[in-house]
């Protein structure tokens, strides 16, 4: 019988397996970030252990820093960066620090220096690590026990999860999105159907993704709970990691493509769970809730918790909504937001600023906007394209690159009772400060919002 | 990490489902470095509210938090594990757990029970009747017991037997260093390095 792409890659990883053990899997590439490292530093030393494959692990400050110019002003997230400093120079990992060329985003960066590659395993301690999943290779979050073991050993002990193929079928309408397309599927599967699974996103509107649109979907994997979420590599991969710093040269170049196309998914493999999805009839799509599957088309209405038959639906949609202040059948198009966030792991590429600006051009914003790029290598190259021009002229704010209000870390946070519409992954309560209330929606649906005030799909401009 | 093989204690009944790891402990509390003083921000936000459950004196001094499903969605911050550990829970029950918080929990020996649905809303109401209810989780007969139940949870052997023996995963790893040093030899010689 053939092998799915995950049991391909999971396969090439294994370094020891023993029957009632987990695998013990080789890890590729190690990212690391300041907010769950320090401990495991700590841990090393305790030990006194030393890091295995420096060579194999990456470090950048992207959570905590300011995406104003200036010194870090909260002094406990100070300590915390320079810690990673620390660690960083007496471990010899190589680090982006703020004010850096390549420092950004954890899950922006690896891609953009072509270190992320089609067939490896990457782990962080972050759950948004599935985004490098869109290359073809499994890439997971892990928590600060796992990346001590990881630095100490480049191997994590592990379970193969079970394979899920999401098949998305027919084409993306025009103005629909990756974004659109992955909150229907959460919404769909629920925020615990991808538990205990790999998923891999096949079928037409998947392939014809660009591999910006590719990483969106793969990085909110985990909203559905999936442990993965990967995509067969293909052309548009190899095009992407041309010529990037980390990628193949010459010779190798050849040889590792040759092996990247033997990862797909064969023909007679057999996935465990199969969910299929119609591309050809979505619509802009948005939350409404306090997590991620509680989404729907922006054309219809905040939804009654008597609507749902499951009394746990039931109860998490009475919560949610006194939460988020709305009213069952308010359509979503008149809701209101005080603040519209374009950035994130999710969705904080040069094609979605791009996407934002072309709907910003020759227009203003009606409520506060940032506009925060993934890496100071997309704020470059959009500097580059003139979008910032853009964006200030529309009265946004053109910020420095960072995590920033995804999730409130640093001074990028709403009020209480303040309303967002945000290109994030998580609506959870207080995700983005204390008291707000988040909209989980794409990058052209923020810009459209920005525009108006309220929710709104750019065909409604 | 310390050995779990039977713990008996009261439980605390948590009526919510999708119970994400920003709710277990909120982004602010993550820039700690160090790995002690996280009770302080479990569930800080929900705490404000005078009518959530640990605020309710009934509860003082459980150890076994029985939730809705989806317990430990969302983050990888394993400071949610290290928040409810310190706070003084060793078990936490629910129908369906975020895998990388249950992956975290066994890492650190808080352990995660999956009971089906209709089990652990009974031991809630069981629990919400009678909060002084004796409960006993049971790893080595993989067994939660109360009143007159006794319920049977699955976990796999391996990680049942690491939790019981209180060990290191790093330790155990080390002794196949010759494997991965193996391994490494074998490596594909186009995959990238950072430097």
């Amino acid at each position: 019988m053939g092998r799915t792409l995950a049991e391909k890659v999971w396969e090439q990883h294994v370094v020891r397996r023993a029957e009632g053990e987990p695998d013990l899997l080789y890890i590729d590439l190690h990212l690391i970030h300041e907010v769950t490292s320090p401990q495991a530093f700590d841990g090393l030393r305790l030990a006194g252990r030393k890091v295995r494959r420096p060579d194999l692990t990456i470090a950048t400050e992207d959570h905590n820093v300011p995406t104003v110019l200036g010194p870090i002003a909260d002094p406990v997230s100070k300590t915390q960066v320079e810690t990673l400093r620390k660690n960083a120079a007496e471990f010899g990992i190589r680090l982006h620090p703020m004010g850096d060329a390549g420092q950004g985003v954890v899950h922006i960066i690896g891609p953009q220096f072509g270190l992320t590659q089609p067939g490896m395993t990457i782990v962080c301690g972050d759950s948004h690590t599935s985004t490098h999943g869109a290359f073809g290779g499994i890439a997971f979050g892990i928590g600060t026990s796992e990346v001590e073991h990881v630095l100490a050993t480049q191997t994590l002990p592990a379970y193969r999860p079970k394979t899920m193929a999401i098949e998305v079928s027919g084409e993306l309408p025009a103005g629909v999105t990756a974004k659109d397309l992955i909150l229907a599927i959460i919404a769909k599967i629920g925020t615990g159907g991808g538990q205990g699974y790999i998923v891999e996103y096949r079928g037409e509107a998947v392939r014809k993704l660009s591999m910006e649109g590719r990483m969106t979907i793969c990085n909110m994997s985990i909203e559905a709970g999936a442990r993965a979420g990967m995509i067969a590599p293909d052309e548009t991969t190899f095009a992407y990691l041309k010529g990037r710093k980390h990628a193949p040269q010459g010779e190798a170049w050849d040889q590792a493509v040759a092996y990247w196309k033997t990862l797909r998914t064969d023909d007679d493999a057999v996935f465990d769970k199969v969910v299929e999805i119609d591309a050809s009839t979505l619509t802009p799509f948005v939350t409404w809730g306090t997590n991620p599957g509680q989404g729907l088309p922006l054309s219809e209405s905040v939804p009654s918790p008597e609507s749902f038959d499951d009394p746990v639906a039931r109860s998490a949609a009475e919560r949610a909504l006194e939460y988020m202040g709305l009213t069952a059948g308010t359509p979503l198009r008149e809701i209101e937001v005080d603040t519209v966030f374009v950035g994130s792991c999710t969705n904080g590429r040069i094609e979605d600023l791009r996407s934002a600006a072309e709907i910003l051009r020759g227009r203003q914003v009606k409520t506060r906007t940032l506009i925060v790029p993934g890496s100071m290598m997309v704020k470059k190259q959009a500097e580059e394209e003139g979008l910032h021009e853009v964006f200030k002229a529309a009265g946004a704010e053109w910020r420095e690159a960072g995590c920033s209000m995804c999730l409130g870390m640093n001074p990028d946070t709403l009020k209480p009772g303040e309303r967002s519409a945000s290109t994030s992954n998580r609506n959870f309560e207080g995700r983005q400060g204390k008291g707000g209330r988040t909209h989980l929606v794409s990058p052209q649906v923020a810009a459209a919002t920005a525009v108006t005030g309220r929710l709104t799909a750019p065909a409604d401009l | 990490m310390e050995a779990f093989t039977t713990h008996t204690g009261t439980a605390v009944p948590l009526r919510r489902s999708n119970v994400d790891t920003d709710q277990i402990i909120p982004a602010v509390w993550l820039k700690q470095v160090s790995r002690t003083g996280f009770e302080k921000g479990l569930f800080a936000a929900w705490r404000e509210d005078p009518t959530f459950v640990l605020n309710d004196p009934a509860y003082e001094g459980g150890s076994i938090l029985v939730s809705g499903p989806d317990f430990g969605t969302g983050s990888s911050r394993e400071h949610a594990v290290w928040a409810l550990q310190q706070y003084g829970f060793r078990v936490v029950i629910a129908a369906r757990f975020g895998d990388i918080f249950r992956n975290n929990s066994t890492k650190m020996g808080l352990l995660p029970v999956v009971l089906p649905g209709e089990k652990v809303e009974a031991l809630q109401a069981a629990v919400e009747a009678d909060p002084k209810l004796e409960v006993t989780v049971d790893l080595v007969e993989r067994q939660v017991r109360w009143a007159d139940e006794a319920v049977p949870f699955e976990i796999d052997d391996y990680t049942r037997w690491r939790l019981m023996e209180g060990l290191d995963d790093i330790g155990l790893t080390l002794r196949h260093a010759d494997d991965v040093a193996a391994y490494e030899n074998g490596r594909q010689p186009w995959l990238p390095t950072t430097v």
